[in-house]
């Protein structure tokens, strides 16, 4: 199985503090993955090489079968390319409906002129409705955005990420903030996503990472420390010192 | 299937209709057409306030809707009036100047012609001769391409300079600024080729229309204001109405979250730059004939500011709250600016309106900011439609 995403011997200097150091890392096609790691392990900076908003020092990042460099192609393109990013901050078009939010993010023509001359066909709204149900806001099409729960934002949220159809996932945080009952079904939600594209959950939480039971990444120092199952990480002498163990 | 656009927008025929009324009250009232309740200079300030709404329309959509906070559209609107004044001084001077030579036993060879028409031009200025930026000023269908094409070139260049370098917020707005005083520097020099400041002039006279009175001209330029207003707005409805707009207020709202959902961000903001830059620069060449003199002082950074405050006013993000802006506040403007309004005497001190009148729009401003960030639309929405919503 050859890999979706390839990261390999990125380096990135911030003012002469390295936030990611000669870090490697690799995704297949339908996996789920969860990255872990302190504070400044650089988690986020990974995200911000993978969807071109940091270009690293060094380092190759390749992506899909002809394993094109991601690193030449600006962030729109990227995204364009199958990449999806969820923020940790829930960030939807509050001044929306959540019909118009989903909408906007549904894998269609994005060139201006595209979107200018563009009408909703049946087949459109349907596709809509049936992310909603998915997401559980079949009922608050008509809703502002902004009305929105903060659960409901996030899962909104991940509603647009799901359709750009996008092959892989990249989600900061998605727990943080959230009910129990909410947090379930964020778990599901990420594991049903997961079974037809690659989804990489960056999360603090050990109990919502757990529940995710898949294999993980653990972070330290801007490169990878430990690979491997949740519990084979956390038997770890070095993940215990620098993460667990404080 | 979608509804059809206006249904989904019943506001917009309101607008349509109110625009129309209008006009034909302000003809039935009108000295060209006999009532003679409303003077023509009446009629012409009506009519250039028409033209004023339409720059304010243009603004909305790209600061209101798409958020460019542009303080640069006014000169797009003045580089419509040098465009079309290059043209009517042009003509007018050459059949002035045909008229002089009609005794002569030879007719003028084209280089007389143009000599004439250049040192009656430049006289003002020391030259005789035509400027390059003349060189289409002799045929109209040339001019008025030149209307939308040179407002709409000089925006393209200077939005894919900014834009692509990611250049946004008070910078842009800092930017545009330093382009339109740079514009009104470069046409306030004698050898421009644009009269420096004495501008074009005597524009009121349309070439060829010499035998039709002011009070008719000023209906027909009243009815064309009307058009151009009605037509774009439409223009300018139907593109936020549907999903580009959707697009452009996201932009506006969180530009980077936009990126990361695929839409190439600087396409959007270029196309509505672009784009209402040509609005602009048509608003502009209906105005200055009505106005009969276009100078570079019409460009100063402070006419730009004057926009972005109508629309504030008025009420961002809703077209017709930008009409309503634009309307009120020039026409309480030429009122206050008039020397009409009675001077307040406070017995130590006496206020003249002539020089107070700035104070006052700054309060009304700071007022709308405080009071109603939606503006005087946000108000009117509140008192009229919160009952049907």
């Amino acid at each position: 199985m050859s890999a979706l995403l390839e990261v390999s011997g990125v380096t990135v200097t911030f003012d002469g503090f390295r936030a990611i150091n000669d870090l490697s890392f690799e995704i297949g096609p339908a996996e789920l993955r969860a990255v872990i790691g302190p504070n400044g392990a650089g988690k986020t900076t990974f995200m911000d090489i993978v969807t071109g908003k940091t270009k690293p020092d060094t380092g190759r990042v390749l992506w899909g079968e002809e394993s094109r460099s991601l690193l030449r192609m600006s962030e729109a393109e990227i995204a364009r390319a199958g990449v999806g990013r969820k923020f940790q901050r829930p960030t939807v078009f509050e001044d929306q409906s959540v019909f118009d939010n989903l909408l906007l993010a549904l894998r269609k023509n994005r060139s201006p002129f595209g979107v200018l001359f563009y009408r909703r066909s049946a087949e459109d709204k349907a596709r809509v409705e049936a992310l909603a149900a998915e997401i559980g806001l079949a009922d608050q099409l008509g809703r502002l955005a902004a009305e929105l729960s903060h659960g409901q934002k996030q899962w909104l949220e991940i509603g647009m990420l799901l359709a750009q159809e996008p092959r892989l996932l990249l989600v900061d945080e998605p727990a943080a903030g959230m009910t129990p009952a909410e947090r379930e079904h964020t778990t599901d939600l990420l594991v049903q996503a997961a079974k037809t594209r690659a989804v990489v959950v960056v999360e603090h939480d050990m109990e919502f990472v757990r529940r995710l039971d898949c294999k993980v990444t653990v972070l330290h120092e801007g490169r990878v420390l430990a690979e491997g199952s949740l519990d084979h990480v956390t038997r770890n002498q070095e993940v215990i010192d620098v993460y667990l163990g404080r | 299937m979608q509804r059809s656009f206006i249904a989904r927008n019943p506001s917009v025929l309101v607008f349509l209709a109110a625009l129309a009324l209008f006009t034909i009250l302000v003809t039935i009232l009108a000295e060209g057409a006999g009532a003679g309740v409303i003077s023509t200079s009446f009629v012409k300030t009506l009519g250039k306030t028409l033209c004023l709404c339409l720059v304010a329309v243009a603004m909305d959509l790209v600061w209101g809707y798409c958020g460019i906070l542009s303080l640069g559209h006014f000169a797009f609107f003045g580089l419509g009036g040098y465009m079309i004044g290059m043209w009517l001084m042009y003509a007018r001077t050459e059949e002035i100047v045909l008229s002089a030579n009609a005794g002569a036993a030879l007719p003028m060879t084209p280089q007389e012609l143009s000599d004439g028409i250049a040192a009656q031009i430049f006289g003002v200025v020391g030259g005789s001769e035509l400027p390059w930026v003349w060189s289409f000023a002799h045929s109209l269908p040339l001019q008025l391409m030149l209307i939308l094409l040179l407002p709409g070139l000089i925006a393209l260049v200077f939005g894919w300079l900014a834009f692509r370098s990611r250049v946004a917020g008070v910078y842009l707005s800092i930017l545009t600024q330093a382009m339109t005083l740079a514009l009104s520097l470069w046409l306030f020099q004698n050898d421009s080729g644009l009269r420096g400041n004495n501008g074009l002039s005597g524009l009121q006279n349309i070439p060829g229309l010499a035998e039709v009175p002011q009070a008719t001209l000023s209906l027909w330029f009243l009815w064309a204001s009307a058009f151009a207003l009605g037509g774009f707005y439409l223009l300018a409805a139907w593109v936020v109405s549907g999903k580009f707009g959707s697009v452009i207020r996201a932009i506006r709202d969180d530009e980077a979250r936009v990126r990361f959902l695929g839409y190439s961000v600087e396409g959007y903001k270029l196309f509505v730059f672009t784009l209402t830059a040509m609005i602009a620069g048509i608003a502009g060449a209906l105005y200055y004939p009505q106005a009969g003199i276009v100078n570079p002082a019409e460009i100063a950074p402070i006419a730009s500011i004057y926009l972005a405050v109508w629309v504030a006013i008025g009420g961002r993000g809703r077209l017709w709250g930008a009409v309503l802006g634009a309307a009120a506040v020039s026409l309480v403007s030429s009122w206050f600016t008039s020397g009409q309004v009675p001077a307040v005497p406070l017995g130590f001190y006496t206020v003249e309106w002539t020089d107070w009148w700035l104070v006052l729009l700054g309060f009304g401003f700071v007022a709308v900011t405080l009071f109603a960030p939606n503006g005087l639309a946000g108000l009117v929405e509140r008192i009229f439609i919160r009952g049907a919503k």
